[in-house]
């Protein structure tokens, strides 16, 4: 893209402004580089990378996927290759792109994402934090910090002291009170909220009377999600004042409306580029689309314009 | 060659057995530059589905730079929908896909095993092989199936490339009675063979150590569950050996990145 349109910018994160508010939801994006034949990566409003932790991840025994009625389970278990390996394999690809990157972290311990926060806020070409608190994958770890609002909290907090970078948090919806745990986050010192992680699920194969995933329980994410996050997106807007960012089964243009109604001011798109690896720059020409049909007007305005009374 | 998306025609829809069906599909784009044990991800579906994910399916064989042949075997709903496509219509699919198989650079003995619908990307490969360096008499191909049926289309299509075709059926109603991993033993021992393996996990399993205790160098292709194909999930994981292997300390191989052909000794086949 050669101008940038300023009908799609908008606000996140610590006065972080995207080009557009279509963003890439971690995990589902690889590195970048994987996609770089499907999509212009300049034009994306945001990458959000595979979660980091500070020492590589081999990952749960397979099977690690399955199919589900308009979704699909994961238990990757955090597969990533460590910190020192994303900063020297990974960033050099990642800061020849012009859309800003955001490093998802995830850690075992306070410490964990302490450690991970000072060492990127020393590394260039990172425009901003996602922390991963909420991954229901591995048996130690994301649970315990993302369904507590006191160490939502700390966490944030924890986070925040050791960066300069804007940090998102990204909130479990494996809670009965989503307002809890946003409102934790933004207590924390979060500069924004991104939403939903998966919701936590199980298949079973009946004929072999066994889990269809070695874990037994994984996240769901698709298109089954999206009523589940939407609804949470709407309750987590309610509460906070930081940017709420918008996740779980995006696949269309109109997807990303009705999230932004419901008061998210971006996007993240995820299980969608697994099946159509251009979904983000479709989308996003949709949303062009959407804009010049509506006389021009920023997409901005819609935010949070659901009508209830 | 980085995978693209693509749009196929259907230019051929072929009954093989009951459920086994092939399609030929133009796509130049893919056929010029799709190696064999290269796969694609095909739509399973019309529309936003479901099924939702794409469907692997290995190259079977390639036509004319111009054309690619898919060879399906009907067991769900992606592979139903895909199998049904008539001529005129159109196919998405990403690919070319993953590693594939290493041709050697000398002639010498090559010895093929498949397993039912196994069989389709050793198709492609052995028409390579055999367009190459590699002599139709200094090649066998065993190839097993549950019944005659199943396999005799394959193996005449083989045959018809010139290669020398040996059949197992598990029912006998062809060929050998039994398991076609026990065609091996009639490999003469004291030639070294480079074999080629897909079909069934035991299947494989069979062939891999069989010739890694005669130190004989063995590629296999691995199926597993995908949802993307183009290493973005790392859902397709499977335990190796060595340095980076589970077994040597390191991690798991993903099918769709590091494969879907492996050396038999990167994979851990006893986890
Ligand atoms: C690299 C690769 C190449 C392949 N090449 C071919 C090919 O050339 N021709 C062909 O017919 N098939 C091939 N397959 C298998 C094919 O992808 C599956 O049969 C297909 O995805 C099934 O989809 P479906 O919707 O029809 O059935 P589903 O309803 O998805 O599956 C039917 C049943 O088969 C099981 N299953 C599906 N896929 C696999 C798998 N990979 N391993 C173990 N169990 C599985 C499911 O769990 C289910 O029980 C290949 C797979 C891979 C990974
Ligand atoms: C295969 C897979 C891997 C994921 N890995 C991560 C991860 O490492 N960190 C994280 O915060 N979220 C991860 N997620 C969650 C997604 O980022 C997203 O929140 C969720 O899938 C809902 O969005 P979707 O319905 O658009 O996929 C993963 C999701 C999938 C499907
Ligand atoms: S299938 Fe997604 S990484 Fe291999």
């Amino acid at each position: 893209m050669g101008i940038v349109d300023d009908r799609l910018q908008v606000d996140i994160a610590g006065g972080l402004q995207l080009n557009n508010p279509i963003m890439t939801a971690s995990g589902t994006f690889g590195y970048g580089n994987e996609f770089s034949n499907f999509v212009d990566l300049d034009r994306l409003g945001a990458i959000i990378v595979k979660g980091i932790s500070l020492k590589p991840r081999p990952g749960n025994p397979p099977p690690r996927i399955v199919e589900t009625s308009c979704g699909m389970l994961n238990a990757i278990g955090l597969e990533n290759v460590g910190l020192d390996n994303f900063i020297s394999e990974k960033m050099p690809f990642l800061r020849k792109i012009k859309a800003p990157v955001i490093v998802n972290i995830l850690g075992d311990s306070l410490e964990e994402y302490q450690t991970l926060s000072e060492k990127l806020n020393d590394t260039s070409g990172i425009s901003a934090i996602e922390v991963n608190i909420s991954c229901p994958n591995v048996k130690r770890g994301g649970v315990a910090f993302g369904t507590d609002p006191a160490m939502v909290f700390q966490v944030t907090e924890s986070v925040k002291s050791r960066t300069s970078r804007p940090v998102i948090v990204k909130l479990s919806p494996n809670v009965t009170d989503i307002t809890a745990t946003a409102q934790a986050a933004e207590d924390g010192g979060a500069d924004a909220i991104s939403l939903i992680n998966t919701l936590l699920g199980m298949a079973v194969d009946h004929r072999a009377r066994r889990p269809r995933l070695a874990n037994i329980v994984g996240g769901l994410s698709g298109p089954a999600i999206k009523p589940v996050a939407l609804r949470m997106v709407w309750q987590a807007a309610n509460v906070v004042r930081i940017p709420v960012i918008g996740i779980g089964g995006i696949m269309t243009v109109e997807d990303v409306l009705e999230f932004m109604i419901a008061g998210a001011s971006a996007v993240q798109i995820g299980t969608a580029n697994l099946i159509e690896p251009d979904t983000t720059e479709k989308v996003l020409d949709g949303l062009l689309d959407y804009v010049e049909q509506n006389g021009g007007r920023p997409i901005r305005e819609i935010i949070g314009t659901l009508q209830t009374g | 060659m980085m995978p693209f998306k693509c749009n196929a025609e259907v230019r051929g829809n072929e009954k093989i057995t009951g459920d086994i069906w092939r399609l030929t599909l133009e796509v130049p784009a893919l056929a010029r530059v799709a190696s064999p044990g290269q796969f694609v991800m095909a739509k399973g579906s019309k529309g936003s589905g479901p099924p939702l994910w794409r469907r692997p399916l290995s190259i079977h064989q390639v036509l004319d730079d111009a054309r690619i042949q898919l060879l399906i075997k009907v067991v769900g709903p992606g592979t139903e929908f895909i199998a049904g496509r008539r001529p005129g219509e159109t196919i998405s699919l990403v690919g070319p896909l993953g590693r594939g198989f290493v041709l050697p650079e000398q002639s010498g003995n090559v010895c093929i095993v498949g397993g039912g619908v196994g069989t389709a990307p050793l198709f492609y490969l052995t028409s390579r092989l055999l367009g190459g360096s590699v002599k139709p008499e200094s090649v066998k191909v065993f190839l097993g199936g549950a019944t005659a049926t199943d396999i005799m289309v394959l193996a005449k299509d083989f045959k018809a490339l010139g290669a020398p075709v040996e059949i197992a059926t598990d029912d006998g109603s062809a060929g050998y009675h039994g398991l076609v991993t026990e065609l091996l033993n009639r490999l003469e021992p004291g030639k070294s063979w480079r074999v080629y393996s897909c079909g069934p996990h035991p299947m494989m399993k069979t062939v891999a150590l069989y010739c890694l205790d005669r130190q004989w160098p063995c590629q296999v292709s691995l199926e597993t569950l995908m949802a993307c194909g183009i290493s973005a999930c790392l859902g397709c994981a499977v335990p190796g050996r060595g340095p980076t292997g589970l077994a040597g300390g390191g991690g798991y191989l993903h099918v769709c990145k590091e494969g879907p052909v492996f050396e038999a000794g990167e994979v851990a086949w006893e986890l």
